[in-house]
């Protein structure tokens, strides 16, 4: 963990820093405080939708223990929760239900989508029934690689998300551009419908068409 | 292997698909058949450990014959596509099985005898047959799709079902995802433009 501001707006002597430092006075923005108490106690949504929420529950347990992060407290109810890790093969069937808990999680909210399945379909992406990447329907901060990945890969995103935070605009009058969760705006995602033959998007169903591809011959 | 001859000497309707080695039963008689295969006491077959669902297309095949005058004519043989389910059938009492039992049936139409009636534990199986597969189970106490949404209307499973057009871009597409990933290519005429 780095003591010293990472985000550039924070203007102040460097030596002069690191001579009250040595004195026991820490000089820090405001807004490296209130990220650093964000990025310390992430909550994460306690919920496990394949064999990824095996090494998600493993990563919480004993061994590996995501507590060192401050982690650990995994919420049963959205509307406690930070943090969404998204831990397994999500099938067209649970998308709904997948994509309805993230709109009731408060603000400021992050992803993790955990392991192939959830990033891309995984070995499932030929199929009829599974998403071909959650990130087609909810907004997805950090991507693992993996079948599964191991519980150091997903203490490694954690440690990527912290840094995120941590960068994160929070004051000032940038932030409402930086920092989507402070634009004020509606970032409620559409609910899939069942369709007769696939999800049918209740809006805006340019959004889910595949694009046209532009190669070479 | 368990002997199958008393059950076909019983029931003489019943077929015996050598290949498989599975009985061949006729809709009409499966549920009598099951029955008397899990009271028997030389089979006690008490458990329905698989229902599976297997489709056939149809297969038209064409073979050159050359005629007596020297000239070759095309023949064209026909096999019809046909719908399966194959039940298989252990005994726990007895230690032994698997019986196979086989239902044919058309892939037009496709309706067999549900077997839940004797085996509960195929209650499931028989509804994931169902909804993949869209084979009606007569007799069956709850036919509902188990695995898909109730809306779908397709049936996945089948050799001719076409999945939805939800092709995502890949950068190496090969095989059957560049057939798919052709069809999302822009036409020539408007790639020209683009070029000009």
């Amino acid at each position: 963990m780095t003591l010293l501001p990472t985000n550039t707006s924070f203007a102040a002597d460097e030596g002069l820093r690191s001579e009250l430092q040595k004195a026991g006075v820490f000089v820090v923005s405001l807004e490296w405080v209130y990220n650093w108490g964000r990025k310390s106690s992430i909550w994460p949504l306690g919920f496990g939708i394949a064999c990824c929420a095996i090494e998600m529950i493993c990563t919480a347990a004993s061994r590996f223990d995501l507590s060192r992060f401050g982690a650990e407290v995994f919420r049963p109810s959205p509307r406690q929760a930070d943090l969404m890790i998204v831990a397994g093969t999500v099938t067209k069937k649970m998308a709904p239900q997948v994509i309805r808990l993230y709109n009731q999680m408060p603000e400021p909210k992050y992803v993790i989508a955990m392991g192939a399945c959830a990033i891309s379909g995984g070995p499932f992406k030929q199929g009829y029934n599974v998403l071909k990447g959650v990130d087609r329907f909810i907004p997805v901060d950090v991507h693992i690689p993996g079948c599964p990945p191991r519980p150091e890969a997903l203490l490694h995103a954690l440690m990527t998300l912290q840094r995120k935070i941590e960068n994160q605009r929070t004051l000032g009058s940038d932030a409402r551009r930086t920092n989507p969760a402070y634009r004020g705006e509606n970032r409620e995602c559409p609910i899939p419908e069942f369709g007769e033959h696939d999800l049918v998007p209740p809006y805006n169903p340019e959004v889910w068409k595949p694009h046209t591809i532009v190669r070479e011959a | 292997m368990i002997d199958l001859a008393p059950i076909l000497a019983k029931f003489p309707t019943v077929k015996h698909d050598a290949a498989a080695n599975a009985l061949i039963v006729p809709q009409a008689l499966a549920l009598e058949v099951a029955k008397w295969l899990r009271d028997d006491p030389a089979y006690r077959m008490d458990y329905a450990s698989n229902v599976a669902g297997v489709d056939t297309l149809p297969v038209e095949k064409k073979t050159k014959v050359k005629q007596p005058d020297g000239t070759e004519r095309e023949v064209v043989t026909k096999k019809p596509g046909s719908m399966e389910v194959v039940y298989h059938l252990y005994s726990m009492a007895l230690k032994h099985g698997p019986i196979t039992i086989k239902q044919v049936t058309t892939r037009e139409n496709p309706a067999v005898t549900s077997l839940t009636p004797i085996y509960r534990g195929a209650e499931f199986q028989e509804r994931e047959a169902f909804d993949l597969f869209g084979i009606q189970f007569e007799g069956h106490p709850d036919l509902r799709r188990i695995l898909m949404w109730d809306e779908f209307k397709d049936f996945p499973m089948r050799k001719d079902y076409v999945e939805p057009d939800d092709y995502e871009y890949e950068p190496t597409p090969h095989d059957a995802v560049l057939a798919k990933a052709k069809a999302h290519y822009p036409k020539a005429s408007t790639s020209t433009e683009a070029a000009s």
